[in-house]
């Protein structure tokens, strides 16, 4: 890392996104900042495609190709950064759908292999690193598991498997995209409280991206909630819950707690 | 694109087939029929002797003796001798090393450069991949043949020249299908994931990309071999490659042309190594497409 104390604060600042459809600039997420602190977590949330993932993935500039970030910046403690020397050093990610996020004919070893040697990791720690963060993330048997290609195991192994690779490049900001989407619940559980045992241990600034509002009371620590690629309100979790002021935020609590009969948003 | 990618790692991924990498070499033997085993013996045979030749001929392939020229086949000169008295078996042999040598150069210039223009298409793509796609298509219009001997008209007559005129007429075939793969491919999560994790474009493309079109590269490449040297052939053939002294195939098979009616069979040698050369890489190529196509061989069940 740059310095030796871990940085505290990571500001996204006005990113907008387009793209071209049909010859015509759409924009996709309009000035969105975001305020994401060590030892927090900080839950983005809103209904499918409003442009959650987009945020996340445009911030870092690894937004999909036909995608283009037209305005915006992100920061580290007060200083701007390029996206590109931040990714996977200062800033992990875990994505939603562990099936793809592994190339389905290399190993777990090479994939554990490719994140130190991009950065240009000292090559000796590299292994320990990986296997120290795969027993952190719940996965026994490790030497088995390195030479295990994606389809020989399970999504939730593969969604540790990525937690692990995520905790050993040992960035002190983790981007979360809906990182139990393709679970089932029981698996769902334990990845989230995986989720929050690591965070809170390391101190890490979590940017959850989901649309789950039982993910949000179990993990969040404050919500921005999205709407139509813009950001229509930012709250500590209980106000969200408690005091929801926009009715996007409410029809998404309705729906929530409709799940639950005998309870109703206030 | 769609269909395009459950060919590519769909199959790879979903139908409880083995990884790639379970596979060694020695299986592809094992499972080769007759005439794919065969062919890779020949190939393997003509390598040989290409690499070997300065040291194995039976005779100087560039001795003349006009004493003992047109001599029919005998113990000392196992196919005879041609119009200057040169031992045809140790031209052939030397001709293997010109032949096989300019196809490898020749390869390796192609390859080279339809992985990068390719990879840079599929990669970047938009504007960049639009102009490189236009400029590709206008060398696929053209026959191969005519456009070299265009190129070899501007650049001159030599074995310099015809290898990079071969390579300027065929890379966009290759330039093509990198392109393809690396387009169906690049909107994967794990090349999304590749990048986050801090991964420069160049490093993604070697390690996630390149991979994925090793396989298509070889088969079409272990298929053109064939198609190159006949060129290469054809060319000298025709004066504008190798010149006269040379050992070397296309060029025997010239000066053997006065003759053709009273020695037929100082033709018909050059020929048969071509031939056999041609026919053992372009079968070597189908068996290594057979297998290394997962759906083909999903097909097959062998």
């Amino acid at each position: 890392m740059t310095s030796s104390q871990s940085p505290r604060r990571l500001v996204i600042r006005n990113l907008g996104v387009e793209t071209t459809r049909h010859g015509v600039a759409v924009t996709l997420v309009d000035d969105v900042s975001l305020d994401v602190r060590a030892g927090e977590t900080l839950a983005l949330v809103g209904a499918s495609g409003c442009g959650k993932s987009l945020t996340c993935a445009a911030s870092l500039d690894a937004a999909p190709p036909g995608v283009r970030r037209t305005t915006g910046s992100i920061a580290i403690d007060g200083v701007e950064q390029a996206p590109a020397d931040i990714r996977g050093r200062l800033v992990a990610t875990i994505l939603q759908n562990p099936r793809s996020a592994f190339n389905p004919v290399r190993t777990m070893r090479q994939h554990a292999m490719e994140g130190p040697a991009a950065r240009g990791a000292p090559a000796a720690s590299r292994e320990q690193r990986v296997r120290a963060a795969m027993a952190d993330a719940g996965l026994e048997d490790v030497d088995r598991i390195l030479d295990l290609h994606p389809f020989e195991m399970s999504g939730g192994m593969l969604q540790r498997m990525m937690i692990a690779l995520a905790l050993a490049s040992g960035a002190p900001f983790l981007f979360a995209d809906e990182p139990t989407t393709d679970l089932d619940l029981i698996v769902q559980r334990d990845i989230l409280n995986l989720l929050l045992r690591l965070t809170r241990r390391q101190g890490l600034g979590v940017l959850l991206v989901t649309h789950d509002m039982g993910v949000v009371a179990a993990l969040a620590d404050r919500v921005a909630v999205m709407d139509a690629g813009r950001i229509i309100e930012t709250a500590p979790v209980m106000d969200i819950f408690n005091r929801p002021t926009h009715p996007v935020t409410r029809n998404l609590l309705d729906a929530h707690l409709s799940l639950y009969p005998g309870r109703s948003a206030a | 694109m769609t269909s395009l990618d459950g060919e590519l790692t769909g199959d790879l991924a979903g139908d409880g087939l083995p990884p790639p990498h379970a596979h060694g070499r020695a299986s592809f033997w094992r499972e080769a029929r007759w005439p794919a085993r065969m062919a890779a013996v020949v190939a393997c045979a003509l390598a040989l002797i290409a690499i070997l030749s300065p040291w194995v001929t039976p005779h100087d392939p560039n001795a003349v003796d006009l004493a003992i020229r047109l001599q029919p086949a005998d113990a000392v000169y196992w196919l005879g001798t041609d119009h200057l008295g040169r031992d045809i078996l140790s031209r052939l042999m030397a001709g293997a090393a010109v032949s096989l040598g300019s196809v490898a150069v020749a390869m390796a210039l192609i390859l080279t450069a339809g992985i990068i223009i390719g990879g840079t298409a599929g990669f970047l793509g938009g504007r960049v991949d639009q102009a490189i796609m236009r400029v590709a298509d206008v060398f696929l219009t053209f026959p191969t043949i005519v456009m070299a001997l265009f190129m070899v008209g501007a650049l001159g007559v030599g074995l310099t020249n015809v290898i990079i005129a071969i390579a300027v007429t065929h890379w966009a075939w290759y330039a093509r299908m990198v392109r393809g793969i690396v387009l169906s491919l690049r909107r994967r999560d794990f090349i999304a994931a590749s990048r986050l994790a801090g991964a420069s474009p160049a490093q993604t493309f070697v390690r996630h990309l390149l991979p994925a079109t090793m396989a298509q590269l070889l088969v079409l490449a272990t298929l053109d071999i064939g198609h190159i040297m006949l060129h290469v052939s054809g060319l000298s053939f025709l004066g504008l490659g190798v010149t006269a002294p040379t050992a070397e195939w296309g060029v025997m098979i010239a000066d053997a042309r006065e003759y053709v009616w009273t020695e037929p069979l100082l033709m018909f040698w050059p020929g048969l190594a071509l031939f056999i050369s041609v026919m053992a890489l372009n079968t070597l190529g189908d068996a290594l497409r057979d297998r290394l196509d997962p759906s083909l061989r999903a097909e097959h069940g062998h």
